[in-house]
């Protein structure tokens, strides 16, 4: 079984849901940041994505357009940051999940990231300017390396649409609450969760939901419906808050363990998404 | 020759496609499906070519060039004048077919992009006659060197957006029309300016600026008697390169000639010159030639004219270059600049910095050329929005 399929199977034994925090590689730098996953990972979080930086980043908002250019200012690489998971790696099992845009796999060459990524303890990969259609250059070489494509499904994609990609789905599948570039205003949880609970009975990978999401608050509604939560830009502007101030990590550490406690406290009343993670697993 | 490009799924080629995030993809399927009915429907042709006649004041004329051939002493050269339509560029050509779109769709909110201003101002003026709201995004540094555009938008009725991220060129203009699309994507049509960006736009643009060629060719044959040795035309997306490249795809014989800003020189690292001198790369939702660095990240274009001045092309150019059937070459600053005032002098024409890369290189070419032989030009655009851009490079203070 895959660092995700068990994450999410030993959450479900216990009756939680799951963390999942988004931070840029290399913002502020390759080594501040790989002491922040050290941080989150202690704080409870249970699965990590790692922004890989884009010079061009059209899907995002300012925070992590800020972020991006920050990490990128400070020499951030996918070969560095490949570098930084395997080194993590040594350390912990979470589940690490890359996120960005194509063109830096591209250049990187799509089967030699497959495997260099793999063998650096990478479980998935997260590309917001590949849809399906297109994938068909990477996704044969990270299927081979064992590596989970993790689709993204949002308010736009129709229900056939949906049903579609949401069979397909590896790891889990990513909901994008809203239609928006990242962190660009407050999620509207009642509005998503009819459309949560439908994907949840298309599918049979477990379903995280994110974008807008940045307090405990926002984070407990959504976790109410959902087999897992998001939040990215909320964590990416405390970094850039504190980047030069030595509380830094203790800043992120209090953030995430208040988020995790709201996370692991929602309510279990979702028989049906009990049902359907046991037949994924 | 045999030429179908691209395919159903936007590839021309390897290039092409659709590299864009969810939110968007069903709209881009909805647009592509809503531009293959109206492509099929005789009213929605008629319009188009209603609005390009009267309104556009089409067919543009081809003008042979008599004392710029007889200073460059070779071939026959010929200009299409697509500086003489309404709002003075081959770019309304394209606002008036998309726009009719979006209101065949339902959509009365439209976006742009904006580089030199000139699809700025072509989307700002079918905003206008077709009561739509517009929002028209910029480049701060774009803002600063095209104020006049930027004052003719506002005019107009439009919102122009100053976009400060990035270099504030065309490319973060349309990484931020990207981010206002995925934000507002139910209501409102995006203007894509070019032949790039996701599939259907770099088909639907050609096929709106195709009239270019079809035109050009006709005239060609009753003007001169005969198809010209070679067409040429400036690359920044390539729009226009593309309008008048694509009627003479079959015509083998007929050389392709498309020009890209070499800024300060190609080895200088400082230019927009994605085909000539760029790597195969994922921007903007296609794949085609684009000016990155070795990890992926997208590296700063540079040209004298803001409407070149971007790091990738359309990917159906990058086809072309690639099954040899088009030519790509790269043109300076000073190179422009110089055929710039040359054609000025010359026919009394005043060329956009943009067409002025064109012109270069026809003056390059037309010397090794015989009499009998034709080149035949787009202008794509008049000059008057660069007057600040070449006084400033001419050292003189307005």
């Amino acid at each position: 079984m895959s660092r995700i399929s068990s994450t999410f199977e030993n959450l479900r034994k216990r009756g939680e849901k799951a963390l999942i925090t988004f931070l840029t590689a290399g913002d502020p730098s390759i080594e501040v940041s790989e002491q922040i996953v050290h941080t989150l990972v202690n704080a409870g979080v249970d699965l990590i994505e790692l922004g890989v930086p884009f010079s061009d980043p059209s899907a995002d908002g300012p925070t992590i357009q800020k972020a991006s250019e920050r990490a990128l200012g400070a020499g951030a690489s996918l070969t560095g940051i490949l570098a930084m998971v395997s080194r993590v790696r040594q350390h912990t099992n979470v589940p690490i999940v890359l996120m960005g845009y194509y063109n830096p796999i591209l250049q990187y060459d799509p089967g030699k990231f497959s495997r260099d990524a793999a063998q650096a303890g990478v479980d998935g990969v997260l590309l917001v300017d590949l849809p399906p259609e297109e994938s068909e250059e990477l996704h044969p070489h990270l299927k081979k390396a064992g590596i989970d494509l993790i689709t993204l499904l949002t308010p736009t994609t129709d229900p056939e649409r949906s049903a579609k990609l949401s069979a397909q789905g590896e790891g889990f599948l990513y909901y994008v609450s809203m239609t928006g570039v990242t962190g660009s205003k407050k999620v509207d949880s009642m509005a998503i969760e009819e459309s949560v609970r439908r994907l949840k009975a298309q599918c049979n990978v477990p379903v995280a939901v994110g974008f807008g999401i940045s307090t405990a608050e926002e984070a407990r509604s959504i976790a109410h419906f959902s087999d897992a939560v998001v939040v990215g830009s909320a964590l990416v502007k405390l970094i850039a808050e504190y980047q030069h101030s030595p509380a830094l990590l203790d800043e992120v550490a209090a953030f995430a363990s208040r988020l995790k406690s709201a996370v692991k406290l929602a309510p279990q009343n979702d028989d049906f998404s009990h049902n359907k993670n046991e037949n994924a697993m | 020759m045999n030429y179908h490009q691209p395919d159903n799924r936007g590839h021309f080629g390897v290039f092409g496609g659709r590299y864009v995030a969810e939110t968007l993809m069903p709209a881009l399927l909805e647009l592509d499906k809503a531009y293959r009915d109206a492509k099929k429907d005789p009213e929605f042709l008629k319009e188009f070519q209603d609005y390009l006649g009267h309104y556009v004041g089409r067919p543009s004329p081809l003008y042979f060039a008599q004392r710029l051939t007889r200073y460059c002493g070779g071939a026959r050269i010929y200009l299409k004048r697509e500086d003489l339509n309404h709002t003075g560029a081959h770019k309304v050509n394209n606002t008036i077919g998309q726009a009719l779109l979006a209101r065949r769709m339902g959509k009365s909110n439209v976006i742009a992009e904006t580089g030199a201003g000139q699809h700025g101002v072509a989307t700002a003026t079918v905003a206008a006659l077709f009561e739509m709201n517009c929002k028209v995004f910029m480049g701060k540094e774009d803002i600063r060197r095209q104020s006049l555009n930027v004052f003719r938008m506002k005019l107009l009725g439009a919102q122009v957006e100053s976009v400060a991220s990035g270099t504030s060129t065309l490319k973060d203009a349309m990484n931020e029309a990207l981010r206002h699309w995925v934000t507002h994507v139910r209501d409102t049509f995006y203007v894509i300016g070019t032949v790039a960006g996701p599939h259907p736009y770099p088909m639907m643009v050609r096929d709106f600026q195709a009239v270019i060629g079809q035109e050009a060719r006709e005239q060609m044959l009753q003007d001169a008697g005969q198809l010209p040795d070679a067409a040429v035309a400036c690359i920044g997306g390539g729009s226009n390169a593309m309008g008048l490249f694509y009627p003479f795809l079959k015509d083998e014989h007929v050389r392709l000639i498309g020009v890209e800003a070499a800024g300060l020189g190609v080895e200088s690292g400082r230019h927009a010159a994605s085909i000539c001198a760029g790597s195969i790369g994922v921007l903007h939702g296609n794949k085609t030639y684009l000016l990155q660095d070795r990890d992926g990240q997208i590296e700063h274009a540079h040209s004298i004219s803001a409407g070149l001045d971007y790091p990738g092309v359309g990917p159906e150019h990058a086809h072309l270059k690639d099954i040899g059937r088009a030519e790509y070459v790269a043109v300076t600053d000073e190179e422009a600049l110089s055929a710039f005032r040359r054609l000025t002098e010359l026919e009394g024409i005043i060329p956009a910095l943009e067409s002025a890369h064109a012109v270069a290189q026809v003056m390059k070419m037309a010397p090794q050329m015989s009499s009998d032989q034709s080149i035949l030009v787009c202008l794509s655009g008049r000059g008057d929005k660069d007057i600040h851009t070449v006084a400033e490079a001419m050292g003189i203070d307005l």
